[in-house]
């Protein structure tokens, strides 16, 4: 068979394109399970939710930092992992996994948080699988110690690796994790900047399918108004490049009560239909806890397919300054080298990218955020940042409690709510 | 990271290295850990996450601190833990040197109380885990204080 140039096909490339023709939102779970017949059976659970849904192997943390030894032991001991292992299974183990379950109907993503990602790129390649997730900058701040310039390297080159793909007639997907950065209490316009400089990142490696994500964060209002920023400077920025927005259902200290959990997850699937993203992430009655079982993810993503169906246009609201940010930060780094890896590299040295509360030894770590009064999450410092002061800076101490309160204000708020009562019988 | 840093604690605090386990990048754990010692008057040495073994086992040979406190979420603390604990056990500085591990442990919830046995065979004094985790520890410093006020004249 000969392929002509432009008939390349993705599987998840293109069930995204058709399911936002249709204007069906798509659902999706962070799974992954160490046993291959687990794994197995959770996607094609997956896939018979009453959803719009795509597969995930979500990998464990040993194979996230490359410690592939451990996985041996693990696997050797029968202790669990708290994910797949598709480096150590190899690619004709794990095609054997997937196979009757991939599919142009069933597309399936590889999410891993790694920030030295070639082995699993090599994996999921070679394993006939053609979506992943991260970021030279999302998949390292977040992820443990390697050096920025480490990672932007070797997301580079198993981005070039990915985009290869389209020579063999297969369009690749990447997803920015830029939108998520540690979670929480990192403010919306920062959160923006970082998910469209890294999509720009992948774009320039020569992807041309990509999808930018955005976590919910503190506020529908403001996260409605972040959705729309991260449109704009899309548009924007990525012409002749096919994107989407993927909401993550909240990162942070989520909710421990059942009605709390799948509340706050609903609330996220109608901020996903009422903004117009393609594609959400859910969360589970067990985030708070442990790893969720196969029928808490689909009660999740049942849940969250339910909440969107009908769910009304949220127009962005009042312009409290989110686009302008995001635009001034992208910008400022930019405006440091043609090359958007080492200008991202450049950006963390100088501050002009800082994430508050970030451990990471290439954070500058001058930055820090507030929950206000009525939830929205803003600067109370701003370091270096290029962007207008929020008045004077703060230096509250930062306490077990203070920071403790910040981090739990989502929780708190959805386990406090009554939870739904069972309707009497007559 | 200014903000962060735990200022000074007056007199001489005793010290504490923190860290989490070498497959474990979560950090929130880590730096309310830091701040809830540094107001117990502990000085401490936060190491951050995915800490390999070796550089945790260098570090607490070279620091020699009064307590070494392994945070971790992720689901493999069981694992990473049990190999961390025998490789610093086996330093004979390290011998007994009071060593505590809490979070969330396994994939399950941690609520199997057999891999605390494993833990302490190991060579960790105490596990922490579930809703009372803090409360407990915070009693573990009060009952290691006698000690660290011996130290401290
Ligand atoms: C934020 C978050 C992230 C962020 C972390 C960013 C960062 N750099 O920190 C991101 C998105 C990057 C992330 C990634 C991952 N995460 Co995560 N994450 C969370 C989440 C949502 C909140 C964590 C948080 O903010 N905690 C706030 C702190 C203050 O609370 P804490 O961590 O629970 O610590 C408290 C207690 O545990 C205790 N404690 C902790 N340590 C110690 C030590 C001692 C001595 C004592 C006494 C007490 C103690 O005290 C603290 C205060 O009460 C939790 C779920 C939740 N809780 O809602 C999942 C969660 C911890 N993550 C989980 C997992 C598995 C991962 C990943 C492996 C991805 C995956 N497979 O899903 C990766 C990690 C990769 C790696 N290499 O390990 C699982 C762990 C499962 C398990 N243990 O069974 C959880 C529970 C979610 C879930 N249900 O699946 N995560």
């Amino acid at each position: 068979m000969t392929i002509r140039p432009n008939a390349r096909t993705g599987r998840f490339h293109d069930f995204m394109v058709a399911a936002r023709r249709d204007r069906r939102l798509v659902v999706q779970p962070r799974m992954g399970f160490d046993h291959p017949a687990v794994m197995r059976s959770g996607l094609i659970a997956t896939r018979g939710a009453r959803a719009t849904t795509v597969g995930t192997l979500t990998l464990d943390s040993f194979t996230r930092v490359g410690d592939f030894a451990a996985v041996d032991r693990a696997l050797d001991a029968g202790t669990r992992l708290n994910g797949y292992p598709i480096v150590n299974y190899g690619p004709a183990f794990t095609r054997a996994m997937l196979d009757g379950v991939l599919g142009a109907d069933f597309p399936i993503q590889v999410r891993h948080g790694s920030s030295l990602p070639g082995r699993i790129f090599e994996a999921l390649i070679a394993s006939g699988i053609d979506a992943s997730e991260g970021g030279p900058v999302s998949y390292c701040l977040p992820y443990g110690r390697t050096p920025l310039r480490r990672t932007v390297a070797a997301w580079r080159a198993a981005g070039r690796g990915f985009a290869a793909l389209r020579e063999q007639g297969v369009e690749p997907h990447i997803e920015t994790f830029g939108g998520c950065m540690l979670g929480q209490l990192c403010p919306p316009a920062m959160l923006v900047a970082i998910s469209v400089l890294e999509g720009l990142f992948f774009a320039r490696l020569g992807i041309a399918s990509v999808s930018l994500s955005y976590a919910q964060q503190t506020h529908p209002g403001q996260d409605a108004e972040a959705i729309a920023a991260l449109g704009s400077l899309a548009a924007e920025l990525l012409p002749g490049v096919e994107w989407h927005i993927v909401l993550y259902t909240y990162m942070g200290m989520y909710p421990e009560t059942r009605h709390g959990a799948l509340g706050l997850v609903a609330d996220a699937a109608r901020l996903a239909a009422g903004t117009g993203c393609s594609r959400l992430i859910v969360k589970t009655a067990a985030e708070a806890d442990r790893i969720p079982t196969i029928a808490e993810n689909v009660e999740a993503l049942e849940v969250a397919a339910r909440a969107a169906e009908g769910a009304p246009p949220i127009p962005s609201g009042t312009d409290t300054g989110i686009l302008d940010q995001a635009r001034r930060l992208v910008d400022a780094v930019l405006g440091l080298s043609g090359d958007v890896g080492a200008a991202l590299i450049e950006a963390f040295a100088k501050g002009y990218l800082d994430i508050p509360y970030c451990l990471h030894p290439d954070n500058a770590g001058d930055t820090a955020s507030l929950i206000t009064g009525d939830g929205r999450l803003e600067w109370s410092r701003t370091g270096a940042l290029p962007i207008p002061r929020p008045g004077p800076a703060r230096r509250d101490r930062l306490t077990s409690r203070g920071l403790l309160d910040a981090l739990s204000h989502v929780k708190r708020r959805y386990d406090a709510r009554i939870p739904p009562q069972p309707k009497e019988i007559p | 990271m200014s903000h962060i840093q735990p200022s000074t604690p007056e007199g001489p605090a005793p010290h504490a290295i923190l860290s989490s386990i070498p497959s474990d990048s979560h950090t929130w754990n880590l730096l309310f850990m830091q701040l809830l010692l540094s107001e117990q008057n502990w000085s401490v040495t936060n190491l951050g996450p995915c800490v390999p073994v070796e550089v945790l086992r260098d570090e607490a040979v070279a620091r020699q601190p009064r307590l070494i406190v392994i945070s971790t979420v992720n689901g493999h603390g069981c694992q990473d833990g049990v190999r961390l604990a025998r490789t610093l056990r086996a330093v004979p500085a390290l011998a007994t040197v009071p060593m505590v591990l809490g979070g969330k442990l396994d994939v399950d919830g941690s609520k199997a109380a057999t891999m605390t046995g494993e833990l302490r065979d190991a060579g960790f004094d105490e596990v922490f885990v579930g809703g009372s985790a803090v409360t407990d520890f915070l009693g573990y410093l009060r009952r290691m204080a006698p000690a660290t006020a011996t130290e401290r004249t």
